[in-house]
Order: structure tokens, then sequence, then C-alpha cells
């Protein structure tokens, strides 16, 4: 017999069922949020579902109950969404291939990434009363489509730009070096080489920053400040409303029928972002490329 | 024929205040395979780099010296790096094709220089050339990432050979591949040499033996800056070295 003074405690039996306990705790704690938001699904569906038909969508707001619908904020929804797509999806994107890719590291872009990470933490409501100063009353938009996509488009903008830079940092170095051997030029080589390769995470970002804007209410209350509208927006200068001004009034009536017709707007609002999402989701996995890396 | 292609004098190169190259006087024979073989960080990647101005890259390099290509000096400010880049190619470490299909990978470079004629034409050429057309003709739009890492490494030296290059730079281009696709790699070298000059940087001695025409021996002095020993005819350095030095490292008595 080999004479050893290493001696172990090697209890394999504990190690185990240490790993298989932490195993257990991380499950539920991951089931945590799918347990909430399942909850609050059914709730909603329970509540919403009854309410829920064609007048719902194709009727203006009333006070007769049978009669409501949210066609106005659909409507405005919709409305406020392109514009703010439109708006901040080429300036967000812009500006993060700028400080990205072609922007010098000094001083001033220091500055700037320091304020653009500070920008997402602003509380929203702030965004809706600047927005009501700058567009609404310097500019003389008035509380009007346009004052509300642009509010929503500075809301969302540090959001976009921070995941279009990580999406731009996530390509690696090699692609760029590559090009750049080839001959060529700064913008040949992010046209052609990192633009295409960022595109999906680029989709990702884009899903994000406009799911939180079809929820945010706190700025367009201050901007729109409107519940009762019986027309849709026909152009970017008409009056508006959106999906959660509605359902927040909905809410806020005393009639317990006015509850359930909001669990139904809610519904209508929630299939709204999902089809956004598959929209995106489905351009994502068509552009997604794999890589060395 | 030995007509020199670059000639490089006095170069020197910092790192901000870390000089990573000393004084290295060279000529770099035209239609001939060089090596630049040496210890870590003697400075044969540097030295590399500066030939297509990729250290501009690096925001604190400061290259002094003069590089003349065509009789010019690529060092100087009238020259573009762009259009410096488009005739002095690169081959990297690890291969690295674009995740874009096998075809597109070749054409990215024509492309992008404003080639005037058949596309398709130009990217078989190449093909051919780096000894992968048999392999990749039926498949030209599967993505080039499914290519084995030998493929893929020919794949990019088709990808630079389709600038059409003067010269074309190898930064270790077998280092990453098994043995089997690095001999493909080293007589690909060796064939191609007759079209574009060659400057391979290697760790591997038997390689540069190998494939080389002529050797280029880098140190490395004791504040860790690289410099040239010597340089001459591979055959020369490897049997009758003039530097006791070069001496000591291809026969192994440090590395």
């Amino acid at each position: 017999m080999i004479e050893t003074n290493h001696t172990f405690n090697r209890n394999i039996k504990r190690r185990q069922n240490l790993g298989k306990l932490f195993y257990v705790l991380l499950l539920l704690f991951s089931l945590v949020g799918l347990i909430g938001l399942s909850a609050l699904l059914i709730q909603i569906l329970r509540d919403g579902l009854p309410y829920l038909s064609t007048n719902l969508i194709f009727n203006y707001p009333s006070r007769h109950i049978d009669q409501a619908g949210l066609k106005s904020a659909l409507f405005g929804t919709l409305w406020i969404l392109s514009l703010t797509a439109l708006f901040s999806l080429p300036i967000g994107m812009g500006a993060a291939i700028y400080l990205e890719e072609f922007a010098k590291k000094n001083w001033i872009t220091n500055f700037i990434e320091i304020n653009v990470g500070n920008l997402a933490g602003v509380p929203s409501i702030v965004y809706g009363l600047l927005g009501l100063t700058i567009f609404v009353e310097l500019m003389g938009l008035g509380r009007v489509v346009l004052a509300g996509a642009l509010t929503m488009t500075l809301l969302i903008l540090p959001i976009i730009i921070l995941s279009t830079r990580e999406s731009i940092k996530a390509v690696p170095n090699s692609y760029r070096e590559a090009a750049l051997a080839l001959g060529a030029t700064k913008w040949q080589m992010v046209k052609g080489v990192v633009l295409p390769i960022a595109f999906p995470g680029f989709l990702t970002g884009a899903i994000l920053a406009m799911s939180r804007a079809i929820g945010e209410s706190a700025p367009m209350i201050a901007i729109s400040a409107l519940v009762y509208i019986t027309f849709i927006p026909s152009h970017a200068m008409d009056r508006f409303t959106v999906l959660p001004i509605q359902i927040f009034n909905w809410v806020s009536r005393p009639q317990a029928e006015f509850t359930g017709l909001a669990a139904a707007g809610i519904i209508v609002l929630l299939t709204v972002l999902l089809l956004m999402n598959a929209v995106a989701v489905y351009f994502r996995n068509r552009y997604q490329v794999k890589s060395n890396e | 024929m030995n007509e020199s292609i670059l000639n490089v004098k006095n170069l020197n190169v910092w790192y901000r205040d870390f000089q990573a190259l000393k004084d290295v006087n060279i000529d770099i024979l035209s239609n001939k395979v060089t090596a630049l073989i040496g210890p870590s960080g003697c400075g044969k990647s540097t030295m590399l780099r500066c030939i297509n101005r990729m250290n501009d890259l690096i925001p604190d390099a400061k290259v002094h010296g003069e590089i003349n290509f065509n009789g010019e000096n690529i060092n100087s400010n009238q020259l573009d790096p762009i259009d410096i880049r488009s005739k002095i190619g690169m081959v990297f470490q690890k291969p690295n094709p674009f995740p874009k299909s096998i075809f597109d990978n070749v054409a990215f470079g024509l492309r992008i220089n404003g080639f005037k004629g058949s596309i398709e034409d130009e990217v078989e050429k190449s093909l051919k050339k780096a000894a992968l057309w048999e392999d990749v003709k039926d498949r030209l739009k599967d993505g080039a990432l499914e290519l084995s890492g030998g493929q893929q490494q020919r794949l990019c030296i088709a990808r630079t050979l389709a600038v059409n290059p003067q010269v074309m730079l190898m930064d270790e281009p077998a280092s990453a591949l098994d043995p089997i696709a690095t001999l493909a790699i080293e007589e690909l070298i060796r064939d191609l040499c007759s079209e574009v000059s060659i400057v391979i940087v290697t760790h591997n001695m038997q390689q540069a033996a190998r494939i080389s025409h002529r050797t280029a021996f880098f140190m490395v002095d004791q504040d860790r800056c690289g410099y040239m020993v010597e340089e001459g005819e591979t055959n020369q350095i490897f049997t009758d070295p003039q530097d006791e030095r070069t001496e000591s490292y291809i026969t192994g008595r440090f590395s």
C-alpha cells in the first residue's frame, strides 16, 4: 500500500445534492417572471375577452359601453409608431455608427457617450414636458401627431443608440481589417461588411425601442391630453390619442364594464406589439448570419 | 532579374513611447517569396503592417523612414493608404472570410474598387489561382463560413488576388491550420510568386526554409525593440548565416 499524506473528504453525494439544490432554486427564480406574466395574461384575457368585439376596433370612444371603441386610439398609436420609427431609427443608427466607427476617442465623444447613457434613464414624463415646451409651445406645432412622434423619438433615441452600438461592437475586428486591406474606404467597410453583420442586432434594438414607445402613456398624456377624439388623424398635424391613454381613461371610470373594456384594450395593445415583434423577428432570422467567432 | 519591388530605408516604428522596430533596411525582390522570421515580439508583424499602412489604424502608432514602392514612398502623405492597400494585399493569421457567400467574398474587393468587366469571370480566375475553384465551383452561393479552415484561408487568398495586387503580405497564414492544409497553402505560395511578390511572416522555420527565396531574420533587444539582424538568400541564411545570433536561432539554441 502506498503511503500518502493527501487526505480528501470527497463527499461526492453531498456535492451533487448541492448542485441539484441550486438547479431547482435557479429554475424557480426563472419561473417567477413566467408565472407573473401568465397570471397577468390570464387575468386580462378573462376580463377582456367578453368585451372584445368588432365594435371595439371600429367604433370611436363613447359614453355607452356597448358602443365604445378605440378606433381613434388604435390609429393614433399606429401614426405615432410609424412616424417615431421614421425619425428615430435613421437618427439613432446614424449616431451609433458615427460614435462607434468614425468618431475619434476624445473627451467630446466621451461626454456624448455618458450623456446618451444618462438619457436612457430619464423618466418619460420629463420627455413629455420637454416635448410640450419645445414642440407644442416653442415651435408652435400644437398638440398634434407630429409633436407626439418627435417627443417619442427623443424618448427612444438613447435606447436605439445604445443597442445599435452594442451590435456594432459585436462585429469582430478581423472583418474590418479584411475589408480595409482590400482597399475599402471606411464607409465601404461599414456599409459592405459591418452593417450587414450588425443588422440582426439593429432589429432587436428597434423592437425593444418600439415596444417601449407603444406602451408609453405619460409623455403622450402631456402632449395630447385628449381622450375623446372621434376621428382618425389624417395627417401629421391632426390631434390624436393613443391606446395607453384610452385604456388609462377606461380604467379610471367608475363603472365595472369599462374595466372590462380596458382589459380588451390591453389585448389589442398586446396584439399590435406581438405583430410588430413577429415581423422584426422574422427579418432578424432571415438575415442572421453565422459567424466564425 | 533581381529587381526590387519594395525598398525599405531606416524604418522605425513606435507605439506611443515604446519603440517596436528600429532601423530596418531591406529590399524586397519582385516575384520572390520573402520570409520574415524571428522570435515573438521582434516586430515581424509590425513590419508587415507598415507595408500596407495598416498601422495607420492603430491610434498611437508612429512610423518613420521610407518604404519605396514603384518609386514612391508609401509613408509620404501624398499617397492614399486606400490606394496602397488595393495594390498591396494582405492575408491574415486567422482565416477571416466575410460571413457572406463564397462568390461575394471574392467579388467584394472587385466591387469596392470599381472593377469594370465580368465579375463572374474574375471571381472564377481568382478562385482558380487560389486552387479553390474545383472545391467550390458548384456552391458559389453557399456561405463562406461553411468551408473548412484551410479552404477559408485559400478563399481569403483568392479574395486578395482578385484585386490584382503587386505584393501580397501574409501574416502567419498557416498557423491556425492543420498540417495538411498548411502544406496546401505552402504549395500555393510557391505557385503564386510568379505573378505576385510575397512577404510572409512565419514562426515556423521549416516553413520559411521550404517556401521562401529570401529570408530576413529579426531579433528583439533588451528593451523589447525589434530589429533586423540579417537578410539574404534563404539557402545562405539557413546553411551559412553571417551573424552568430542567426545561427543560434535557426539551430534552436534559443527561441
